[in-house]
């Protein structure tokens, strides 16, 4: 039997009289492409939130490797090794492309202020070793020679990957990519899901991912999770699921 | 040659106010708040100097040292005290406890050291430049002014831009949300920032209190006041834009002092502040927001 690297368990949040999310139930082995789907407003990024921190639970728990996360902030749930990319996207725009990996970097590498300050040899050697992995993960997604742009300037879909790669950057176990093929052409998505792939296989990544693109769900997603109104309407292997009568009615109605 | 005497004193006077608005400024950039009560920090610095200086008659290094230190950690009590809790608050309700801060600041002083003024004695030792066969004399207090401001820009724009800490600052600076989720701490950077900007406050209390030898509880308030405009001249959240927009309003303050009118000057500096906000409100290096719609 594989081990799971998350659980969550019933996990639920009202806001107000409302339950955006409620009896979720959701086991992601470790090394899994996983999908959660669903119509907009179904609760899908809540998930995310909660998963990360942003939002505390109201209801339920969830563990990643056999840890609880639910209650802890978002930066020890990073530290925890929980990575995420945002539906819109959030990069420091005013930073270099290599600035926003390094700023992902930030908990794995270690000199103090004053190292800092007083530019020690520890702070150069630390700044080199940072440099060299920010390159070799812009590599993954060909951004390597953007690396002096400001993220601002980037197009769009690169923008895309380049919240993957600082995402990546955390050294995450889990990662969460937000709709990564919105506003992707179909040539651009093709290369995303290659770049999910390598991701998973490289970097023994296990991943959740939100989408919309139903071509990109079926093409890299082993299993997947349907959710309506904030609750889980069907989950399990892809094809079945996305076969399945309630879903094609949740998706496109009656 | 009177006129090159005017300009060099106004940009001895802008490098201090340059110092005073990048306190201003970072704060404003990192936690999105003006701090109202960051002039009078200067102040505190000038009376720790005074008082381990003058009063206990140490080392004038030393006295400095404590001096910057005291703020360091005054501004850092400060944020965690006033300022965190109202994280989520409206920008008006910081506004107000940081004017709080400052009133509370200003009377403290005046309760311990009194309403006299004390004087001070100048922490600097450089002699006294005659150029142009004594026509022209620059102070001590001046070259070291504009020299610890060049050092301290240099210093600040490669700590900023070149570290991690400083990367942490710009990251939670543009989206502190983002900044957490990728394993930043957001309120350990706030403080940090605080702390900085608070140090260079004592030292822009140091020199103000050198070129001027007088301290009274108020005698960070208009130097505040005007470094606070400086800044927004500069361009407010923008490093260059603090130093930039200090040393003209230096120049301008004491250029107006002496051609224009001694009493006005302070008019004249405000009316800076009116025209900026008039033309050009975001300053010379401010950005522009552009909302998509």
């Amino acid at each position: 039997m594989s081990m799971a690297l998350l659980e969550t368990k019933n996990l639920g949040i009202s806001f107000g009289g409302l339950k955006a999310v409620s009896d979720f139930n959701l086991t992601i082995e470790k090394g899994q492409l996983y999908g959660l789907i669903g119509p907009n407003g179904a609760g899908k990024t809540t998930i995310f939130n909660l998963l990360t921190g942003v939002y505390k639970p109201t209801e339920g728990m969830a563990e990643l490797d056999g840890e609880v996360i639910t209650g802890k902030s978002p930066v020890e749930i990073c530290k925890h090794g929980v990575a995420r990319t945002f539906q819109n996207i959030r990069l420091f725009k005013d930073l270099t492309v290599l600035d926003n990996v390094k700023v992902g970097l930030h908990n794995n590498y270690k000199y103090s202020l004053l190292d800092g300050i007083f530019r020690t040899p520890k702070y150069f050697k630390t700044e080199k070793a940072m440099n060299e992995k920010a390159l070799e993960l812009l590599k993954v997604f060909d951004l390597d020679n953007e690396a002096q742009f400001l993220a601002a300037n980037l197009p769009y879909g690169k923008q895309r990957k380049l919240e993957i790669a600082r995402a990546l950057a955390t050294e995450p176990k889990l990662l969460l990519l937000d709709e990564p093929a919105a506003g992707m052409n179909p040539n651009e998505t093709q290369e995303l899901m290659d770049n999910i792939r390598f991701i998973r296989d490289e970097f023994d990544m296990t991943i959740l991912l939100i989408e919309h693109d139903m071509r990109l769900v079926s093409g890299i997603c082993e299993e997947v999770t349907v959710l309506n109104f904030g609750q889980v309407l069907a989950q399990g292997e892809t094809a079945q699921v996305l076969n399945d009568p309630a879903v094609i009615k949740a998706y496109i109605g009656e | 040659m009177s006129f090159i005497s005017y300009l060099i004193s106004g940009i001895s006077l802008g490098s201090i106010y340059a110092i005073i608005a990048l306190g201003y400024t970072m704060v404003y950039g990192i936690a999105k708040m003006l701090n109202f009560a960051h002039g009078d920090i200067i102040m505190v610095g000038g009376y720790a100097v005074f008082t381990i200086g003058i009063t206990c008659g140490m080392n004038k290094w030393i006295a400095m040292l404590v001096g910057v230190v005291v703020c360091t950690v005054l501004g850092i009590v400060i944020e965690k005290v006033a300022y965190k809790p109202l994280r989520g608050a409206s920008s008006l309700a910081v506004l107000i406890t940081a004017i709080g801060v400052s009133y509370l600041l200003q009377n403290l002083a005046l309760l311990i050291f009194g309403s006299n003024p004390k004087s001070f004695t100048s922490v600097v030792s450089v002699p006294m430049i005659k150029l142009a066969n004594g026509e022209l004399t620059i102070t001590g207090e001046t070259i070291v002014t504009i020299i610890v401001c060049i050092i301290i820009m240099v210093v600040l724009t490669l700590f900023i831009n070149k570290t991690k800490a400083g990367r942490a600052m710009l990251a939670v600076s543009e989206d502190k949300g983002a900044a957490q989720l990728m394993g930043v701490n957001v309120n350990g950077t706030i403080a940090l920032t605080f702390a900085i900007g608070s140090a260079l406050a004592a030292v822009a209390g140091i020199l103000l209190c050198s070129a001027y030898p007088q301290i009274i509880p108020t005698t960070g308030a208009m130097p505040g006041i005007k470094a606070f405009t400086a800044a927004v001249f500069g361009g407010i959240g923008s490093i260059p834009g603090a130093l930039i927009g200090g040393i003209i309003l230096g120049v301008i303050e004491s250029l107006g002092q002496a051609y224009i009118s001694s009493q006005l000057a302070d008019a004249i500096v405000f009316s800076v502040l009116i025209i900026v906000l008039l033309v050009k409100p975001t300053g010379i290096f401010g950005k522009k927001i552009n909302e998509k719609v």
